[in-house]
């Protein structure tokens, strides 16, 4: 680790340009979306509310943010829970095949999102579901149980076992020892779970696409607003999308770290 | 002795009863995937092995399949994808490096999670609205243009959008920040000590990175990598956004199909080739990805 | 009957255990008896199976071969919820998001025991290990010793016929190892219950046991009252372990037994006692004064190590002999023990 001015000059020289590259867009989107004219191009006027006014007034866009926080918050619901009962059933017990089922969890994150929201499609179709906001929640939860699933079973560490085995040991029944010990210390990393599944849902766009049909999610209605051009409108749900997104972000990295200390400190 | 050898060993029984329960608590979440993931995924592929509307209508064969692989608007399509992907998959991995390495060696350690965090900050934006947002800094009227434009230093508009490189940058601007993470996870997880040991031993600085650091480094790198590589092969917003009419890459072939031409079976057939050139992606890379467990 | 008036006069008995774990043996069929109410210490190295003993007395590991009774009964198949054990573990294992009280009455809650008498007797047993009124801090409050009589607490309010100890004192400091030695010592006395405690530490098994049991790979080498094992061990292994013996082949001293230990104690160096037998020649290779006696490692002509504990009045001049140093040995009568291996 080096550090001083030699460190400092590496920094700005790696770093500087890097991180111009990462921001530019996000920056420009941020500036003109209070941009006071009819097209976010340079120079920049303003600033003004106007298109954060008129996004928050349209009807399309906001029964399609409300859809798609729904959409978000039920399927990582219970995302969650499957994918949380899931990981106590396989990091705590030996279950034969477990390599195969762990890989068949993770399956939809490996493959196009694309074929998931394809596959379905098809397959409602065939038995005659219709297109809907069910349909693309179901979607949805096929796409978030692997994100879950992950975040939950990295949590299962082995001084968790050893606390699930005093309790154990003390009389509790498998149940017991599930919704006494092991769910309180994983609060967080299910918390987290769920943020993660909820960031991720309500930005995705093709599943929610093809299963939904009538009743947009946002990040459709974003698409379709592109097809008229440049809009600071567009640059306004773009900006409330990024900061709620990122309140989110901030919240599972703090849920994420908040572990209570479990082993014997001090003498 | 004979008592155990008659009788069923206690350890089978406990080990019985364990698996049951594990697989109990499982089943659920299995079962979703295998109603909502698998099955769908089989009726898929059987779909598309129909040609015309559908098993009630078309007739089974390799149709689709023949038709991809003799039609050029589809083979070139395939083509672009896998170039797109390609290109994108190498260059964020080659500017993911830097940036990790530098907050990995060049920053205190306390605040390297800082950093780390302020990188991959745009990671949070909208996927849709991201892509979108590279329209406003490339398009004709982007600030690029007209910065260059105000700056005399040229006098029409450049090209800069609706263009493949377009795509390729709006892909890379995203998985630079998530190779980046991936990356640094496996650089901070490289003991020093090793670093320090192969300087004791005489290795040059130049040696030491080829031949400690860049291998220990593999599985964050491979990982970046392979899912650079699968969700850039299966993206349709990007290319959708930012890629023009031109040359336009697989999954918007896909979709077309669906939405313009209502030939699922076809979108079905184009989005098995897509898994296949996933899993075979996955072949190559998981040695690496796995690989360096210590 | 217990002094308390639970039902706790109970045989445990082993029969025949073993333990696989794929290729390696942990346990190589291991069986034994105790009494009702005795402290039972396993004693060994790493890797001599006491831990899976334990953990397989506990139920957590259930053994490829044999039983475990208690009182007659056959438990084998009991998981650990129900077997009629408790453990306290190495590191404790306390519940980081409960306070003191909720911990140690974790076992009678799960229970189903009301509420009023968990707090009379989560409060009674916080006594017992001298934790009076910590029932309302959090557990992270709690320093390392502090955290040792919680987890004891905890395993004893629920009133287990056998409480099973893992290596408990191991994470604590000298003088507070000692304290809990004692501690432990009379807690158990006090309630009659049968004690099984792991460890490694031999002083720690002689300050505590009424019945040692030493083992090794696997095996038991030796069982009994320490001062039976330490005075008379059976084995070279349990020679060596407990009291650090030394062995020489009996020829040497013209025994009919295959080996015989030399306690340290008992060799002489330099002019040899009355009564006392010879060793012959040695060579010093280290002398280290420990205080109340100078540990000399010596080279015997027959090619042995052998270790000597000699008192320093006892030596010629007061000096610590140097490493190269030729000297006699010879042993006193009640230090050679004749070995069964």
């Amino acid at each position: 680790m080096r550090t001083g001015w030699k460190a400092a000059l590496t920094r700005t020289l790696v770093l500087g340009p890097l991180f111009v590259f990462i921001y530019l867009p996000v920056a420009v989107l941020v500036l003109f979306s209070f941009h006071d004219g009819m097209v976010p191009v340079p120079p920049f006027e303003g600033p003004s509310l106007q298109w954060y006014e008129r996004l928050l007034s349209s009807d399309r866009f906001t029964n399609a943010a409300w859809a798609s926080v729904v959409v978000a918050l039920a399927s990582s619901a219970l995302a969650t829970l499957l994918a949380t009962l899931a990981a106590w059933g396989l990091a705590r017990h030996r279950v034969p095949g477990r390599r195969w089922i762990e890989g068949l969890m993770l399956l939809p994150l490996a493959v196009s999102y694309l074929v998931v929201g394809l596959g379905l499609l098809v397959a409602f179709s065939a038995v005659g579901v219709g297109k809907s906001l069910w349909a693309a929640g179901i979607g949805h939860v096929v796409l978030n149980l692997p994100l879950a699933f992950v975040v939950v079973l990295g949590q299962f560490d082995t001084q968790q076992a050893r606390l699930e085995r005093a309790a154990r040991d003390l009389g509790a029944s498998e149940s017991q020892v599930f919704w006494r010990i092991t769910v309180p210390q994983l609060r967080s990393a299910i918390l987290a779970a769920f943020l993660l599944c909820v960031t991720f849902s309500w930005d995705e766009f093709i599943v929610a696409f093809l299963l939904s049909a009538f009743d947009p999610t946002l990040p459709v209605v974003i698409l379709s607003m592109l097809r008229t051009g440049l809009n600071p409108q567009t640059n306004a749900a773009g900006t409330l999308v990024f900061v709620l997104s990122l309140l989110a972000a901030v919240l599972f990295e703090l849920l994420i770290k908040k572990r209570g200390p479990s082993e014997p400190t001090g003498r | 002795m004979t008592l155990a050898a008659t009788a069923t060993a206690p350890e089978q029984v406990a080990a019985r009863r364990d698996a049951r329960r594990g697989l109990l608590l499982t089943a659920p979440a299995l079962l979703w995937c295998v109603v909502f993931f698998v099955l769908p995924f089989a009726t898929m592929l059987v779909w598309s092995f129909y040609s015309g509307g559908g098993p009630g209508e078309g007739s089974l064969g390799l149709d689709n399949y023949r038709r991809f692989f003799t039609d050029a608007s589809y083979t070139s399509a395939l083509r672009y994808s896998l170039e797109v992907t390609l290109i994108v998959t190498v260059l964020s991995v080659l500017l993911a490096f830097p940036l990790a390495w530098a907050i990995a060696t060049q920053v205190r350690p306390d605040r390297q999670r800082l950093w780390l965090m302020l990188a991959v900050l745009p990671f949070w934006t909208s996927y849709v609205v991201r892509s979108y947002a590279w329209l406003l800094v490339l398009s004709p009227d982007g600030v690029v243009n007209q910065t260059l434009m105000t700056l005399r230093l040229i006098t029409e508009p450049l090209e800069l959008s609706f263009h493949r490189a377009t795509t390729v940058t709006g892909f890379v601007h995203f998985f630079v920040m998530l190779c980046t993470l991936t990356i640094y996870a496996s650089l901070s997880r490289i003991d020093p000590r090793l670093q320090l040991a192969a300087a004791d031993m005489g290795a040059s600085g130049w040696q030491t990175f080829w031949r400690i650091t860049l291998p220990l480094a593999a599985p964050g790198i491979a990982s970046g990598a392979f899912l650079t590589f699968v969700v850039t092969i299966g993206d349709f917003v990007t290319p959708q956004i930012l890629g023009g009419n031109n040359e336009l890459l697989l999954p918007q072939i896909a979709m077309l199909q669906i939405t313009r031409r209502g030939d699922i079976p076809m979108a079905a057939a184009l989005s098995v080739v897509m898994v296949l050139c996933v899993s075979a992606a996955y072949l190559l890379l998981a040695r690496w990805i796995t690989g360096a467990r210590r | 009957m217990n002094p308390q008036g639970d039902d706790i006069g109970t045989r445990l008995t082993i029969e025949g255990v073993s333990k696989r774990f794929d290729s390696t043996v942990a346990l190589d069929t291991v069986s034994a008896d105790f009494a009702a109410g005795s402290y039972v210490v396993l004693l060994g190295p790493s890797g001599s199976g006491k831990t899976t003993l334990l953990s397989i007395l506990g139920g957590f590991t259930a053994p490829s071969t044999g039983r475990v009774l208690l009182g007659g009964t056959d438990i084998t198949e009991l998981p650990p919820a129900r077997r009629p054990t408790a453990t306290v573990f190495q590191d404790y294992a306390l519940f980081p998001h409960m306070t003191v009280g909720d911990n140690v009455g974790f076992g009678l809650s799960v229970r189903g025991v009301p509420k009023a008498q968990i707090a009379e007797r989560v409060q009674a047993a916080l006594r017992l290990v001298g934790l009076d009124g910590f029932a309302g801090r959090p557990i992270t409050a709690a320093s390392g010793g502090q955290r040792q009589r919680i987890a004891l607490a905890r395993a004893l309010v629920i009133k287990p016929t056998v409480l099973l100890l893992d290596e408990p004192l191991g994470a604590l400091d000298l003088s507070l190892r000692r304290q809990m030695q004692d501690e432990l010592r009379r807690i158990q006395r006090a309630q009659g219950r049968s004690f099984v405690h792991v460890t490694h530490d031999q002083e720690e098994a002689m300050a505590i046991a009424d019945v040692v049991v030493i083992m090794n790979a696997g095996r038991i080498e030796d069982m009994g009252p320490p001062q039976r094992v330490y005075e008379r061990p059976r084995t070279r292994f349990a020679a060596r372990f407990l009291g650090e013996s030394s062995v020489l082949p009996g020829a040497a001293l013209g025994e009919a037994a295959a080996h015989v230990a030399l306690r340290p104690e008992a060799l002489v160096i330099g002019l040899a006692p009355t009564g006392a037998r010879a060793l012959g020649d040695a060579v010093v290779q280290d002398a280290v004064y420990q205080g109340s006696f100078v540990r000399i490692g010596l080279r015997h002509a027959g090619g042995e190590r052998l270790l000597a504990k000699v008192d320093p009045r006892n030596l010629a001049g007061g000096l610590v002999p140097a490493p190269g140093d030729a000297v006699t040995l010879s042993v006193q009568p009640h230090g050679v023990v004749p070995l069964e291996d």
